[in-house]
């Protein structure tokens, strides 16, 4: 199956019940997956009118505790950054997908992209099975961190046909949700209010310095236990090549053939881009001569590679724009022989 | 207030003035009738209103409020019902993914007319054309009253706020937008109504609309919205006791109330 229907069933076997989306490629196939797909588990799928509605509907049935989830590719996620700022502070587990149009969303993914401070965690699968594993989890943290969780895919994720299992993953246990409102318990005088702004049901006004803290605590919380990664032949390299998603498949393919040709170049991957493995790669980087950021992009990562190593190894940029005529991502730099040429021109460049 | 104040008169003398007995007015489903908004604002009463009615209907544990940003707000955390506070501009589409989830549940939303008919004025009118079936409830003061009187989609010609010094001229700022009415003419509206606070009949009259508009969404038969126009003497610099003079004659010329749609018409 593709990419998009990996995603789509796997988020349906995560007990994903809601779905509001907008279409625009190379998104719209998971859309149109949920809209297919929904109605036979009883959930539903609205098709927004905008993804400012998107986001916002997604935003209710969050509250109502139901798994949900949003998505579109940057351009729409810009138009729900302001609803996601707040859904984050209203700690409302949600799952957003952007199809993104290659990497260029990088920095509206990792730094919180709207409004405020915040940050969300983002997953960037590699392939459609690890697209629908991370799909899975992806609610499940949603829930256990009462958090956003975006999930960071391209054309060539959504688009690509492989072979790929759906089975139900059980993550451990995870709070109930005695936060969600259900309105049963109006006239109590213990009814919720889910908000973004830390009001307390019963007394007037807010407390934002408490409020804040008690997110910036969480968020420091979540920094620490889910930064996610992947590694190969770091421990003698001279060169660690660090890339993410679907272009980090390719460089994980030139490195394994370049090992195989006895090059001492490592690969790593950050699976989690928020919170970023920046100990995971000082560790892999360390006593390399030089670390390699390919990326499709005109330099995103490279910041937060540069932030994990802070200084220990030179960071070269061997990505860069690469784009195909439709402008949806796929471009040159997509190519196993491309990525080799840059690779082996940054050996050079660090071995004496 | 403390009740002490309240409930014990000073006898030891005359009093200076004529004693005043105050009732409580506070409803059920309000937790205090404590609050910040200004003298002779409109929108408690409105919300009164809208408490009195929701527990009139045995609601109370059966309904979900999503409200928007305005002064409003500011009393939402004294609300005693189950509530989510939503973006300026977005709580049609948050009580749409909610109401979908929770069908079974009374869905209304709270707006301003800065909130819905300037900011999200896309998000009402989708859900009312998508007969989604929720109750949109506006209070429509036409002026920004939260930050400190500026004009709105709703304010009338001539009103002066503080970015129409001279008064709302059609030249240069265009035209109020009759929200009510727009909504009314949209296939998936069932009920539209707008009524007003400035008067014990005009009062009464709100909360028959509001009770219609909950029933209609009870039987699931689409989309239902009731606009309030409350006052805002301080939003319109006018002295509080004119308010509600102002609301009828000035606001209430425009924006005319009364029933705009009913269900078989």
């Amino acid at each position: 199956m593709e990419g998009s229907e990996a995603i789509t069933e796997a988020a349906l076997s995560a007990g994903c019940r809601f779905f509001a989306g907008y279409p625009m490629t190379p998104f719209t196939e998971v859309h149109e997956g949920f809209a297919r797909r929904l109605p036979d588990v009883g959930g539903v799928c609205i098709n927004a009118e905008s993804e400012l509605e998107a986001v916002g509907m997604a935003w209710g049935a969050a509250a109502t505790g139901a798994r949900a989830a949003t998505g579109s590719t940057g351009q729409g996620l810009s138009l729900m950054q302001e609803s996601l700022s707040e859904i984050t502070r209203a700690e409302l587990p949600l799952v957003v997908f952007n199809m993104a149009r290659g990497q260029g969303d990088y920095f509206q993914a990792t730094r919180g992209g709207g409004h405020g401070d915040y940050r969300h965690v983002v997953l960037a699968p590699i392939d459609a099975a690890e697209a629908a594993h991370l799909t899975q989890l992806a609610f499940h943290l949603a829930d256990l961190w009462r958090h956003p969780v975006l999930i960071y895919g391209d054309y060539l994720l959504a688009h690509t046909s492989e072979a790929v299992e759906i089975v139900h993953r059980d993550f451990g246990p995870l709070p109930e949700k005695d936060w969600a409102v259900d309105g049963s318990l109006g006239g109590t005088g213990r009814s919720r209010n889910v908000n973004p702004i830390g009001m307390t049901k019963g007394s007037k006004g807010i407390d934002p310095a408490a409020f804040w803290d008690h997110l910036q605590q969480k968020t420091d919380r979540i920094e620490a236990a889910e930064a996610r990664f992947e590694t190969e032949s770091c421990e003698d390299a001279e060169l660690v090549v660090v890339a993410f998603g679907t272009l980090a498949r390719f460089a994980r393919y030139v490195v394994r053939e370049l090992r195989a040709e006895d090059l001492p170049v490592g690969y790593f991957r950050p699976v989690s881009l928020w919170p970023y493995p920046k100990g995971a790669l000082l560790e892999a980087a360390r006593g390399c001569g030089g670390v390699a950021c390919l990326e499709q992009n005109a330099g995103q990562m490279i910041d937060d590679v540069r932030l994990s190593l802070l200084g220990e190894a030179p960071v070269l940029p061997i990505g860069g724009i690469s784009t195909d005529a439709a402008g949806f991502g796929v471009g040159p730099l997509l190519d196993a022989a491309v990525i080799r040429e840059r690779v082996l021109g940054a050996l050079r460049e660090i071995r004496p | 207030m403390s009740s002490s104040r309240r409930d014990v008169l000073d006898t030891s003398a005359a009093p200076s003035r004529p004693a005043r007995r105050t009732a409580e007015f506070t409803p059920g489903l309000q937790l205090s009738g404590d609050h910040d908004l200004c003298p002779g604002c409109g929108e408690p009463i409105a919300l009164r209103a809208i408490l009195e009615t929701l527990a009139e209907l045995g609601l109370a544990d059966a309904a979900i409020g999503v409200v928007g940003i305005g002064c409003y707000t500011a009393l939402t955390s004294l609300i005693d019902v189950d509530l989510i506070q939503a973006l300026h501009g977005r709580a049609p589409s948050v009580a749409t993914g909610a109401k979908r989830m929770r069908p079974e549940t009374l869905l209304f939303t709270l707006q301003g007319d800065g909130d819905m008919v300037n900011e999200g004025l896309q998000e009402v009118i989708h859900a009312a054309a998508r007969g989604e079936k929720i109750t949109c409830l506006l209070l429509n003061n036409g002026v920004f009253g939260e930050t400190g009187g500026h004009m709105t989609a709703t304010t009338v010609l001539g009103q002066r706020t503080k970015n129409t010094l001279e008064g709302r001229n059609a030249d240069d700022h265009g035209h109020p937008i009759p929200i009510a009415e727009l909504i009314a003419r949209l296939g998936g509206t069932g009920y539209a109504a707008r009524g007003s606070v400035h008067d014990v009949k005009s009062i009464a009259t709100t909360r028959r609309y509001l009770r219609r508009a909950f029933e209609h969404q009870l039987r699931g038969e689409g989309f239902s919205f009731v606009e309030i126009l409350t006052m805002c003497p301080t939003g319109w610099f006018v002295p509080t006791a004119e308010g509600p003079r102002y609301l009828e004659e000035v606001m209430g010329s425009v924006h005319v109330t009364g029933e705009l749609k009913k269900p078989g018409r």
